[in-house]
């Protein structure tokens, strides 16, 4: 048994990569199979990594206060690479973004503050187990 | 001192400091060597453990200096006025992301992120808006800017020089430290090896022409922010600095003729006897690095300043409020460190960049300590106590052994070439989050006392101006429409001549800029000429 193939990435031009490494450190321990793509990634290579690498989740963290407009882009490149998979979101996000960034199809938001195990625990229930896909 | 009370019982566990330090449950004046007086100095005397200067902060306090910068240069001048008018006395600006990496605003990779985290500059004319009514010969200006930074100075000349000001008198510090790009800020753009030409460039020319100039700051705090401890942020410091020298003595400068401009930049976190002991062991060993490794012969090619930019990552989400409070020990870390400039950070740090009641909080903070509490009175006034002495020459022989690491991998080039020190920071970051879930290292909000309230409530949230973006390109596109194509073309055709054939490129940058080219088009010239750097895999 495998688990869930799950890409990171920072979309735009932050550098903050603290989060997202840890994260990604985080969900391997807890059995993910994780591919970081690394920084200013654009939202077009993150949707072709999705479906080339048949990936069950993608997260994106945005420290810049561009995690809008990114997360919109990476959700319509996303669609038009056919992977629909769940994307989530962390970085500095305001609390009156949340709500925003879940209206447009973002599945979970693990802003600055979440604890590690929540973010990684959120993250592997919205990726599934490998044998329920 | 016995050992076995230091390294505790043995069915106790050992306390540490934050870095892993052993303390006992009490010193002596058995802890502290018996050749202190010689360790230590007077303040102003060689070693420098206690400050750079004889009177600190009576003669002079630190300058306050609050990191600022959004949206349009005109948005960013008016906070500047705002803050000198609540005594603040310097400014430092926050570059939006495009310009820290070179892209004018009107460029695709722009998108979404013109004037978020800081003031968006294209144009020597927008340094100048920025500027405008600010009196260039008597405010002191930091720039936190690495990659682009010999771009950015030129602006600034080119701005000094249509406000009359003459490059002489200009004071304040260009950040134009780029392998802690490369190590944890990661706003890089070009390969290691001319990204250090360029910094050097900055330094060799600033030598000769900005005699009031800090050309560079030599930057722990970014590593120490991405997840180092206090005595890898030290020896990484210190290897940097070393590297940087290497690389301008090579070129055959004497040290003493840039070394008195090299100013240095460090976090100051929590833990405050660490942090204090970490500030004094850095002049100490900067001390010796000058004078023994680069025969140092003038006082102040020997003596470390630095700017302390407190700590972001010890701020919380959850209630907020209490930033406010870790902010002001923070700064009181400095100040008992003996900073020369200070910036506090906002206490919404983990929602946005500072709304303007946080950004004044974080002054008064400042000023507070200043002129309420008295410990400017005299300096350096916790030398002596026995824990932070042995502290001072703990921090300061395990730093010590950090240059020592980096220098056997080859200097600190070659160790980011190969990503050691990359690894120790994503390591202990991860470490760092695994003990605040598992309440190893208590954090108030956060594993202890914590509430149900919604993080982030009760902040003032600055909206940004959706319109910034495009009246930026708008100006941009006028900027370019208005002058002569011709000129500007032929300035940056010899820059490129000048970054090619090995020439110092800030001459030719200062030319190119007056006559008009953009930040972005400038970069797109070094990038043609040095390619652009891309991160190898962190695993």
């Amino acid at each position: 048994m495998t688990g869930p193939r799950i890409i990171l990435a920072k979309p735009g031009l932050d550098g903050h990569d603290r989060g997202i490494k840890v994260m990604a450190m985080g969900l391997r321990d807890a059995g993910a199979e994780v591919i970081y793509l690394g920084l200013r990634v654009t939202p077009r290579q993150i949707a072709a990594a999705a479906a080339a690498e048949d990936a069950d989740l993608v997260g994106i963290s945005v420290l810049s206060g561009a995690h809008v407009a990114l997360a919109g882009e990476v959700l319509a490149q996303l669609h038009a690479a056919g992977a629909d998979v769940p994307l989530v979101v962390g970085g500095t996000i305001p609390p009156r973004d949340v709500d925003t960034l879940r209206r447009m199809g973002v599945s979970a938001v693990f802003g600055v503050g979440t604890p590690l195990p929540a973010a990684v625990a959120g993250v592997l229930s919205l990726a599934g187990p490998a044998e329920a896909r | 001192m016995s050992g076995d009370m230091r390294a505790g019982k043995p069915d106790q566990p050992v306390v540490t400091t934050d870095s892993g330090i052993p303390v006992a449950p009490v010193y002596t004046a058995a802890d502290v060597p018996p050749e202190l007086a010689e360790r230590l100095g007077l303040p102003g005397e060689t070693p420098y453990t206690r400050g750079p200067y004889a009177s600190m902060y009576r003669g002079q306090l630190w300058t306050m200096r609050q990191f600022a910068g959004y949206g349009s240069p005109e948005q960013t001048n008016a906070r500047f006025h705002f803050l000198l008018g609540q005594g603040q006395t310097a400014l430092s600006v926050a570059f939006d992301l495009p310009t820290q990496l070179g892209y004018d605003s009107d460029h695709e990779l722009a998108r979404a992120e013109v004037g978020r985290v800081g003031v968006a500059i294209d144009t020597a004319g927008d340094m100048a808006d920025l500027f405008a009514g600010l009196p260039l010969g008597e405010v002191s200006v930091n720039f936190t800017i690495n990659a682009t930074a010999p771009i950015i100075l030129a602006t600034y000349l080119v701005a000094a020089e249509r406000q009359g000001v003459g490059w002489d008198t200009l004071t304040g510090t260009l950040q134009n430290d780029i392998l802690k790009e490369f190590l944890a800020r990661k706003a890089y753009v070009f390969p290691p090896g001319p990204s250090m030409r360029l910094a050097a460039d900055v330094v060799e020319y600033a030598a000769d022409s900005l005699p009031r100039f800090n050309p560079i700051s030599v930057t722990g705090y970014h590593a120490r922010e991405a997840g180092c401890d206090a005595v890898q942020e030290l020896g990484l410091t210190m290897a940097s600095a070393i590297a940087y020298c290497e690389e301008l003595t090579r070129r055959g400068l004497a040290f003493d003729h840039f070394a008195p401009r090299l100013s240095f930049h460090f976090a100051t976190t929590l833990d405050l006897f660490e942090e204090v002991a970490k500030l004094r062991a850095a002049r100490r060993m900067w001390y010796r690095i000058a004078t023994e490794r680069f025969g140092a012969s003038v006082p102040a090619a020997s003596r470390l300043r630095f700017f302390s930019g407190n700590s972001g990552t010890t701020l919380t989400a959850q209630q907020p409020l209490n930033n406010v409070i870790r902010s002001t020990i923070q700064c009181l870390g400095a100040v008992l460190g003996g900073a020369q400039s200070i910036h506090v950070m906002g206490y919404d740090e983990a929602f946005q960049i500072p709304s303007e009641e946080a950004v004044t909080l974080s002054l008064r903070t400042q000023q507070i300590i200043a002129l309420e509490t008295g410990v400017t009175r005299t300096a350096d006034p916790l030398a002596g106590s026995y824990y932070l002495e042995r502290l001072t020459d703990e921090v300061e022989s395990r730093a010590a052994g950090v240059l020592q690491e980096i220098e056997d991998s080859g200097g600190a080039v070659r160790a980011l070439e190969r990503g050691l020190p990359q690894r120790w920071i994503t390591e202990a970051a991860y470490r760092a989050e695994q003990d605040l879930a598992a309440g190893r290292r208590p954090k108030v909000g956060v594993n202890i006392y914590e509430t149900d309230d919604d993080p982030g409530q009760g902040l003032i949230l600055e909206q940004p101006d959706p319109g910034t973006a495009q009246r930026q390109i708008t100006r941009t596109r006028q900027w370019k429409a208005a002058r002569d194509g011709r000129a500007c073309a032929g300035a940056l055709a010899r820059l490129g001549q000048d970054a090619a054939g090995g020439r110092n490129v800030m001459p030719a940058l200062i030319r190119a800029t007056r006559a008009g080219a953009t930040v972005g088009e400038m970069s797109d010239v070094f990038r043609q000429v040095f390619g652009e750097f891309r991160e190898p895999s962190p695993w």
